[in-house]
């Protein structure tokens, strides 16, 4: 479904990272929802990625 | 002279942001030298290296924002940094008085955008897989810009969004034209009949605005990261992309650029051309053709728009060297002065085309080195959008600062006698980027006379009229700092080496003279 309406219908749009991305693509018309993302962990790779893997393991024993 | 500095705990902004400040910063009258970082390990040296350090910064984190300022006095430097910050307090005010702030997780932005189809994620590359995979998870295409993404992540991500169904475009994918919107770094383009599937962002940008310029337009454009048809990756996107374009009504011929597919993948790529039912032009930069194709393989960028065009026209097309072979000799007439020019140095902005360079240039010229230091080489080429030179930084399309510093340079103490460059023009672009290249072109051509030297620059821009910068415009700042432009970056490429040596001529058939 999502990719037809990709190819095939307007744009919706989630954007983290880039603000100028979510500027430019508000611009063309699509609809935009901007996240204002912070990197996990404070920052920290590493613990971010330890992070993740606890994300999974939860997603895994829902 | 006074230096000042504050640190914003916990205030991280995308790097976009942080030049915007930084710039700001700058332009103040009185301030000499000024930095808007968050406090990664690196970002301290950047500060040391620009005597901006103290201990109070050294404290901040990768998540804390430190505004450093050195000024002509304490009192300008203080201004300056409650600017900064009345700047950067501004951006994370709601857009709408009264509407909630930004949501600050992809499952919020969700819950306002239901019926989201693509994630656009540009976060710092050890972060983007996770949140690519939560975008596929919750069903979003996605457009994943960021790089420095590792293949072990790109194939995780590609295998969830093929069992899904879903494209993930990228990582390092910097262009997509989906339905005829830009997305990324994109040029103003019109609609047409033209499908493309590419491995590369400024290919794509490149392929699109030549075909513009002998008036075609594209139906789609589907980026799919670098690394697609390696054999780790294995296509995955590519014949995804090759699917829904051979659906598309709209698509009446199908163009793909690419760096050479390793062997596992080539195979079953000829198949899925041969079956396509539409005509395929076939890009893949470095390749040898295979002996027997249904797709007609061309050698450049500039190849592959014309060669499109041809089919379309079903008009018979054939490569040449030079769009204007009359117009070459004379400007070389006017060039060469006799004395040898020395070296080459490549400083591209665009990766493809840096790497169309090293391809078209090794042949002509000999070894050169790419994205490394010199060795036994006089040339050189380097991609200034590379991983290794964006760490914390925009990339050099966003912020021309960086490559200008690399031409100045090659004035006063360098060796070269032509740079040969490109300049990208599009949405999500810097807004005048010729303006800081020819300004840096001229102060090293006066450098280089100064020290009795010649330097040439030769150039290609890549961009249309509709592009919110004005191909014209910036053509036309870079002839008045003296830089050759040329039609596309293979004939810069092939102009530059004749600058060098002129007896090059014997091999490009149609400017023997």
């Amino acid at each position: 479904m999502s990719l037809e309406s990709l190819m095939g219908g307007p744009l919706r749009v989630v954007n983290l990272g880039l603000e100028l991305f979510a500027e430019e693509l508000r611009a063309e018309g699509a609809e935009v929802v901007h996240v204002d993302w912070r990197p996990p962990a404070g920052g920290n790779p590493r613990l971010a990625r330890l992070l993740e893997g606890l994300e999974e393991l939860d997603r895994w024993e829902d | 002279m006074a230096l000042r500095s504050i640190v914003l705990p916990s205030f991280y902004q995308d790097s976009v942001a942080l030049m915007r400040v930084a710039q700001a910063l700058r332009g103040g009258e009185g301030v000499r030298e000024a930095a808007a970082l968050m406090g990664t390990p690196s970002n301290h040296g950047i500060l040391a290296q620009a005597g901006l350090a103290s201990a109070f910064t050294e404290k901040a984190g990768p998540n804390d924002l430190i505004l450093a300022v050195l000024a002509d006095s304490g009192s300008i430097a203080e201004e300056a940094l409650a600017e900064a910050q009345e700047l950067l307090f501004r951006r994370r005010a709601p857009a709408v008085p009264g509407t909630a702030a930004s949501p600050r997780s992809l499952d919020a932005a969700l819950r306002l955008l239901p019926g989201a189809n693509l994630a656009a994620i540009s976060v710092p590359g050890p972060f983007a897989k996770r949140e690519a995979m939560r975008a596929l998870q919750s069903g979003l295409n996605v457009f994943l810009f960021s790089d420095n993404v590792p293949v072990e992540a790109e194939v995780e991500l590609k295998r969830e969004a093929l069992a899904r169904g879903l494209l993930c475009m990228g990582p390092d994918c910097g262009t997509a034209y989906l339905n005829g919107t830009p997305v990324g770094f994109a040029n103003v383009v019109p609609r047409g009949r033209v499908g493309i599937v590419a491995a590369s962002g400024t290919g794509l940008q490149a392929v699109a605005c030549r075909l513009a310029g002998l008036g075609e337009g594209i139906s789609h454009g589907i980026g799919v990261g670098g690394r697609d048809l390696t054999a780790r990756v294995g296509g995955a996107m590519t014949f995804l992309a090759l699917d829904l374009l051979k659906r598309d009504p709209r698509t009446e011929i199908i163009v793909l650029i690419s760096k050479p597919p390793e062997a596992e993948v080539l195979a079953p790529l000829e198949r899925t051309l041969a079956e396509m039912g539409k005509p395929a032009v076939v890009c893949c930069l470095g390749a040898k053709p295979p002996a027997k194709s249904t797709a007609r393989w061309v050698e450049t960028l500039e190849d592959a728009a014309q060669a499109a065009a041809a089919l379309l026209k079903r008009a018979p097309w054939a490569p040449r060297p030079f769009s204007d072979p009359e117009d070459v000799r004379s400007r070389l007439a006017r060039l060469q002065g006799g004395a040898r020019l020395g070296s080459l140095l490549g400083l591209y902005t665009g990766g493809t085309l840096a790497h169309e360079a090293h391809l078209l240039l090794e042949p002509l010229l000999g070894r050169i080195p790419y994205n490394e230091e010199r060795g036994d080489s006089p040339h050189r080429i380097v991609d200034l959008g590379d991983d290794a030179y964006t760490v914390g930084k925009p990339h050099p399309m966003l912020d021309p600062g960086a490559r200008a510093e690399w031409v100045r340079r090659a004035g006063g103490a360098g060796e070269a006698g032509v740079l040969l460059l490109d300049l990208v023009l599009g949405k999500a672009a810097h807004a005048d980027p010729a303006k800081a290249l020819s300004e840096a072109v001229r102060a090293a051509r006066a450098d280089a006379a100064k020290g009795g030297r010649v330097l040439h620059a030769v150039a290609s821009v890549v961009g249309t009229e509709r592009d919110p910068q004005g191909m014209a415009g910036q053509i036309r700042r870079l002839e008045e700092a003296g830089v050759e432009v040329l039609p596309s970056n293979a004939e810069a490429c092939r102009f530059a080496a004749l600058l060098l040596e002129p007896e090059l001529a014997g091999r490009m058939p149609e400017e023997a003279s």
